[in-house]
């Protein structure tokens, strides 16, 4: 029997998730796994810009950045409860990513590049600036989810960092699920066919600026949900998740791992993820290797670990 | 009044830095169509070079020289590792390079120097000068001297000399350059000395007024770049007119609006531009080849 790779991505996926906590010395750990998943639910929606649609975005981390104000200053400023406050910002974003979006796409390349990192970079700025609302840069203080004590309602005690890894786990599969249904869907044909050719795509009738303004809405979801899971787990937030710095780092997890599978985009998150955390007595190195993998992996791997990994592999079997 | 002028004289000094980092993504833009986004890098370098040899003990011109030259060869290095063999890669690829070679540089400077703000004196003392009721430092006056001088190298440099001919060329078309006998590789490594080594001098001629550390590198690519895209991207003329443009515009912004956002001019100059007139304002129009 032949697994499809959607089923074996999941399945390595959900496999991944649930084996590896049984190899955790300690607690923290589980919060390393969880800023891991996160981390790939971002760059899960990454895989549908850049690698489906081939759409670069230098300001993903301002999406991750409303998502993670949005579940600090739900509960505050508006009496929401956190879980709605959650999707209250991955609405905005959504929101935000079709009005902004609209304009942004119709531009390539180096100016795409460069709107985006300025509206990422803007959104940073509005968030440590209009300190009466968020507290400035200083950051705030983010409510308390609440899943955990119905859970334990429920007769399921988990403590804080099991909980997150668990659930931040869920979110990723479910990301993942989508993200891979959506590759084989019609709107997941048209983003492959214009990055493939956009004036080909044209030509066969895909409407371009309809889905690539879908693919970037889709992918600011992302960022959003894992911005407020990020904010959630850590129980404070500050402007530094929308800043310049979070976006590239996403964008390089994207491009290290594949940005063209989902599994190769996750796997890259994972791997830039735990790298700065098992080496923390090289910390005066970490943009000397970030920068020097970027270059790198572009050079040499320009697919990505994953995909060229698999295509060396699938090439002596051949 | 004075108010109104002590505004365009900070903006003229802080543009005409723009218009420099502008100048040096024109520079590699025309000759390989690529953005660097490491151009801010070199600003930095310029600055720290000068702010280290100084320390230990060289004299200033001396000191400022060893950065343009030092800079330049990283340019030079930058273009042999990281962008020759990358030739031909996608966009995406070539803006990861990029930003993989700024972040590096910053992470390298952070090691080789140190986090803190230095600064080195300034050429001709510190006493503002007076104009028109408003004071302007004699080292703004260097910049904005420095910023025309190099305009003007540049364009009798692309516009008398064969060696100058020879970039246009293969900006304008490759294949065409090789075939009448141009070496474009050593064209590509002439602009980037060239482009780096007018990073640093720009780096050298703000430092005393601005100060300088490993992580301003950033800031000044992208108002650089959204200088260069004002004026349009890859002509000369239109990345002067582009960085004094935005120098003032974001002094009147920090005059008049708010402080906090004058960074923000930068950018909403940026998507205006993009919108309206996408060719920016000397920009030639170019349409894509199928």
């Amino acid at each position: 029997m032949r697994l499809s790779t959607k089923s074996a991505t999941l399945l390595v996926l959900a496999l991944l998730i649930v084996a590896t906590p049984f190899f955790f010395p300690s607690a923290y750990y589980y919060r390393v796994g969880a800023l891991v998943f996160v981390n790939g639910i971002a760059v899960t929606g990454l895989v549908i810009l850049t690698g489906y649609a081939g759409q670069i975005s230098l300001g993903h981390a301002g999406f991750a950045g409303i998502g993670a104000y949005a579940s600090a200053l739900g509960p505050t400023h508006l009496s929401l409860p956190p879980s709605l406050s959650v999707l209250l910002g991955a609405a905005l974003s959504a929101l935000i990513a079709f009005l902004v979006g609209r304009p942004i796409l119709r531009l390539k390349g180096y100016y795409l590049a460069v709107a985006t990192l300025g509206f990422g970079i803007l959104v940073s700025m509005v968030l440590a600036n209009e300190s009466g609302i968020t507290g400035g840069p200083d950051g705030v203080q983010v409510a308390e989810l609440g899943l955990r004590d119905l859970l334990a309602s429920l007769g399921l005690k988990l403590k804080a960092p099991v909980f997150w890894y668990a659930f931040s786990g869920v979110v990723l599969l479910v990301g993942a699920w989508l993200a891979l249904n959506l590759y084989d869907s019609p709107t997941g044909r048209a983003l492959r066919a214009l990055h493939g050719s956009e004036v080909a795509a044209k030509t066969v009738g895909v409407d371009v600026p309809r889905v690539t303004l879908q693919a970037f809405v889709i992918s600011a979801v992302y960022a959003s949900v894992a911005g407020s899971l990020l904010a959630l787990q850590n129980r404070f937030v500050t402007p530094d998740i929308a800043g310049y710095m979070y976006s590239i780092e996403l964008v390089t997890m994207a491009v290290f791992g594949g940005a063209g599978s989902v599994f190769g985009a996750i796997f890259g998150a994972g791997i830039l993820t735990l790298l700065p955390q098992a080496l923390t007595f090289l910390a005066e190195y970490e943009q000397l290797m970030l920068g020097l993998i970027m270059v790198l992996v572009m050079i040499f791997m320009r697919e990505g670990l994953v995909p060229s990994a698999l295509r060396l592999i699938r090439g002596r079997g051949a | 009044m004075p108010e109104l002028m002590q505004f365009l004289l900070s903006g003229a000094t802080v543009g005409a830095v723009y218009a420099l980092v502008a100048l040096g993504f024109t520079i590699i833009y025309n000759a390989s169509d690529i953005v660097n986004f490491a151009q801010g890098e070199f600003v930095m370098l310029g600055g720290m070079i000068t702010v280290f040899a100084h320390m230990a003990g060289l004299p200033l011109p001396l000191a400022a020289l060893l950065a343009i030259v030092v800079t330049a060869a990283i340019g030079v290095a930058l273009n042999k590792l990281a962008i020759e063999p990358a030739r031909g890669a996608p966009v995406v690829s070539l803006i990861i390079i990029t930003i993989g070679a700024s972040i590096f540089i910053r992470g390298a400077a952070q090691l080789v120097f140190d986090k803190q703000l230095h600064r080195f004196p300034a050429f001709s003392g510190d006493d503002p000068i007076a104009v028109l009721g408003a004071t302007i430092l004699p080292q703004s006056l260097w910049v904005i001297a420095g910023a025309l001088a190099v305009f003007i190298g540049l364009w009798l440099f692309f516009t008398k000399t064969l060696t100058g001919l020879a970039v246009l060329a293969t900006s304008n078309n490759r294949l065409a350059a090789q075939l009448v006998g141009i070496n474009t590789s050593w064209v590509m490594t002439l602009s980037f000395a060239l482009s780096a080594g007018i990073g640093a001098l720009a780096g050298v001629l703000v430092t005393p007024i601005t100060l300088t550390r490993y992580d301003v590198g950033i800031a000044l690519a992208l108002k650089g770049f959204a200088a260069a895209m004002l004026g349009g991207m890859g002509s000369p003329h239109g990345a002067l007119v582009g960085g004094i443009l935005l120098g003032l515009l974001e002094a009147l912004t920090a005059g008049y609006i708010s402080s906090q956002y004058k960074d923000a001019a930068a950018f909403i100059v940026i998507l205006a531009v993009l919108f309206a007139m996408p060719q920016g304002i000397f920009g030639a129009k170019r349409t894509e080849r199928v």
